[in-house]
């Protein structure tokens, strides 16, 4: 009796210390996450980040993203104002065309902000009209910039010098100097997204475009307006859609070469690193040293060194894709060529096939579903790369991107590639997923 | 007798016209595929700065340049490679790093976007498209604005792969715990037990290992995701590559030292996880 309590005991305690080590086990793994998060804090410097981070940059990539400025400069030399959307040449608005809300008579031009607020050049003198403080009154003299406020001292929103003069309320913005004056007015949208000031269809309604589309009168007598209209939308300066949409496609055809090719190169290669079917073991592992080789360089230095081979462009983007996924295509088709039944070939075999033969009636049926769902997955996830590898050697949407971001203002435009490049993933995503169900059969 | 005769005439008519009909179109679906791949081909090398076959003998060139001087500046290459140690261990804390926030973030969407798991059956769909979102973005989309923001360092790339690793690792997970058993968390939901403490005490256990699996063959492919982004500008050994490489010549033997230790880290992180996901899956 006292044995068997004994053993119940040692049995008791042993649970015991059992549930102790898990329950150790369960503590550590948290704890060892928390320690590690805590080296990172430090060697990634977390706490210096918010000194470096730019507030000011954020609020420059939001408005940017939702609105866009219009400039409205008057030369102080020549006396001559212009009305440029961003100020870009590209966006200027025709002289005898202007927004409503810009009204000249003679010498002076009044720019009407919204809100009760408003700017007014007058020959070489301006004034800023604000509803609460008053009027704001700049006068270029010998010795420098005058400035009349309705009282002292200036509001903070109001930085004046002898040289220049600038108002910045929530309306826009206004900059006097010697060489010129000049204001910002904001307002939300995409500017021009559809056609250029100059273009003979800008700054009219849908309904009105498709009334020119449908039955009125010919703008250019040499083709429909349609055609017209969509050739201006296609070449439209400011945002070059045509441009755009044809590096979207180099980008696709990026991931489809590339792809395509590897699963084509891979393939043949593929029965030489197979167990079953390689012609001799030094072959085989030859094989697959090649593959754990040409996997392990890696895509990045692949382009590098491609792209000094073949410069910059699509195919060199293609043939980076091609070789690194040409490794991983030969492991993963040699291990499902591996595993492959052996009966269905033997069967094959006694009709008197050849080896030719027996690998296209034999193993190749049982082993295509299999190597089409792993190279529509990849295609799927080539295009993202193909972004990525397209901003390195400089093709695709991936250079538009980096250009756009590097130029720190286009932010509009680089939202626009952002919401194209999700919509071409997510597009591609389904595609595939489609391909998949359509070839091999849903399978849950 | 002429009747059957005739019936198996019919078969094998039926079957050959059958198979005729197959092969036709197996050939029409080869021969636009074909045509799709040489077009393709020809339109890329159009669009190229240089041609295929222009380049193709240049291909040997940079590396055997860079090879050439790096083999006549070898005794640098250990020095090197413990220059250029503390960038790789950046890089690679950069893919450990994301690949755990992200896997974490993952673990919550998972669950909560699986039928028979979620706390909000009703917001499945919502969760579900979220985890799409963020897998459709490019992780360089991401780091490059961030970049603007945050100014250069690990943690832009940091946020970015996490971000991406959160959408594709949440798809997966949910994958794998719509096969989980429910009985456990019916059986805790009678005595009582939160959200919280269901998904804790019975569906991890169920499906930690796959989860674990998934998220080592999501670090190898972070390790190169993040050499890549420090390629485009965001701290670890991919920066270096980049300044060494403008550099151009005289600094080849930098170009090797990175290269050797990207591969081996590569190849290495490559064995490893390929070794424990056998492990794990296989049921160790």
């Amino acid at each position: 009796m006292t044995v068997a309590t004994d053993i119940a005991d040692a049995r008791r305690t042993e649970t015991l210390a059992a549930f102790g080590r898990k329950r150790l086990v369960k503590m550590a793994v948290p704890v060892a996450i928390l320690l590690y998060l805590v080296y990172i804090a430090f060697a990634f410097d977390i706490a210096g980040l918010a000194a470096r981070a730019r507030g000011d940059n954020v609020k420059v990539l939001l408005s940017d993203f939702v609105s866009y400025k219009t400039h409205v400069t008057r030369d102080n030399r020549s006396g001559a104002v212009t009305v440029a959307v961003e100020g870009e040449a590209k966006g200027a608005w025709p002289a005898g065309r202007l927004p409503e809300w810009i009204s000249v008579e003679g010498d002076a031009t009044r720019i009407d902000l919204g809100r009760g607020h408003s700017v007014v050049y007058e020959g070489p003198n301006a004034r800023y009209l604000h509803p609460q403080y008053g009027e704001i009154a700049v006068n270029p003299t010998e010795d420098g910039i005058k400035v009349n406020l309705p009282s002292e001292p200036a509001p903070d929103w109001i930085n004046a010098s002898d040289t220049r003069v600038t108002v910045t309320t929530g309306q826009g913005r206004f900059s006097f100097t010697r060489n010129r004056t000049e204001t910002f007015r904001y307002e939300y949208g995409w500017e021009l997204f559809f056609f250029t000031l100059d273009s003979p269809f800008s700054g009219k309604g849908p309904g009105e475009l498709l009334a020119l589309s449908l039955w009125g009168e010919r703008i250019d007598p040499a083709r429909p307006n349609i055609a017209y209209m969509v050739s201006e939308f296609w070449t439209n300066k400011m945002w070059r859609h045509g441009d755009v949409m044809w590096a979207m496609f180099e980008t696709v055809l990026m991931a489809f070469l590339g792809t395509m090719g590897a699963a084509l190169v891979a393939l043949p290669l593929a029965f030489l690193a197979a167990s079953n079917f390689a012609p001799s073991r030094a072959i085989r592992f030859a094989m697959r040293r090649l593959f754990d080789f040409v996997r392990g360089v890696d895509g990045l230095i692949w382009t590098i060194i491609l792209s000094r081979a073949f410069g910059p462009g699509p195919l060199t983007g293609s043939l980076a894709i091609l070789l690194t996924d040409t490794g991983s295509f030969g492991k993963m088709f040699s291990e499902a060529l591996e595993n492959v039944d052996n009966k269905q070939i033997e069967g094959v075999q006694s009709t008197g096939a050849n080896a030719l033969q027996q690998a296209r009636f034999g193993v190749m049926p049982q082993v295509i579903p299999v190597f089409l769902s792993q190279v529509l997955y990849y295609f799927e996830s080539n295009t993202r790369s193909a972004t990525v590898i397209g901003a390195i050697v400089g093709g695709g949407i991936g250079l538009l991107l980096t250009q756009a971001i590097i130029t720190q203002k286009d932010w509009e435009e680089v939202s626009y590639y952002i919401v194209l490049i999700v919509l071409m993933v997510m597009a591609m995503d389904t595609l595939s997923g489609w391909a998949r169900g359509k070839l091999i059969g849903r399978q849950a | 007798m002429t009747d059957a005769a005739m019936d198996t005439a019919a078969i094998r008519r039926n079957y050959l016209a059958m198979a005729r009909q197959k092969q036709t179109y197996g050939g029409i679906l080869l021969l636009v595929f074909v045509l799709l791949m040489a077009s393709g081909f020809m339109l890329a090398e159009q669009r190229n700065a240089g041609g295929f076959l222009e380049g193709i003998h240049q291909f040997f060139d940079f590396p055997a340049e860079v090879v050439s001087e790096a083999a006549r500046h070898a005794a640098n290459l250990p020095g090197l490679f413990i220059k250029f140690l503390p960038s790789l261990l950046e890089t690679i804390n950069i893919a450990a790093v994301s690949t755990l926030i992200g896997g974490l973030i993952a673990i919550m969407l998972s669950l909560l976007s699986t039928r028979g798991l979620a706390l909000w059956p009703r917001l499945i769909p919502l969760f579900r498209r979220s985890m799409d979102g963020m897998r459709a973005i490019p992780e360089i989309v991401i780091a490059l604005v961030l970049i603007f923001i945050l100014g250069g360092g690990p943690v832009p790339a940091m946020i970015a792969i996490a971000f991406h690793t959160a959408g594709a690792l949440g798809k997966l997970f949910s994958e794998v715990n719509e096969n989980a058993d429910l009985k456990p968390v019916e059986g805790l939901a009678s005595v009582g037990a939160t959200w919280g403490q269901r998904m804790w005490l019975g569906v991890v256990p169920q499906v930690a290992p796959n989860w674990l699996s998934y998220a080592l063959l999501r670090f190898e492919i972070n390790v190169r995701a993040s050499a890549i982004l420090g390629f485009v500008g965001s701290g670890g050994i991919g920066y270096d590559l980049k300044t060494a490489l403008q550099w151009g010549q005289g600094r080849y033997d930098e170009v090797i030292a990175i290269f050797i230790l990207l591969f081996i880290t590569i190849v290495i992180f490559d064995q490893t996880s390929s070794h424990y996901r056998n492990r794990l899956v296989k049921g160790a």
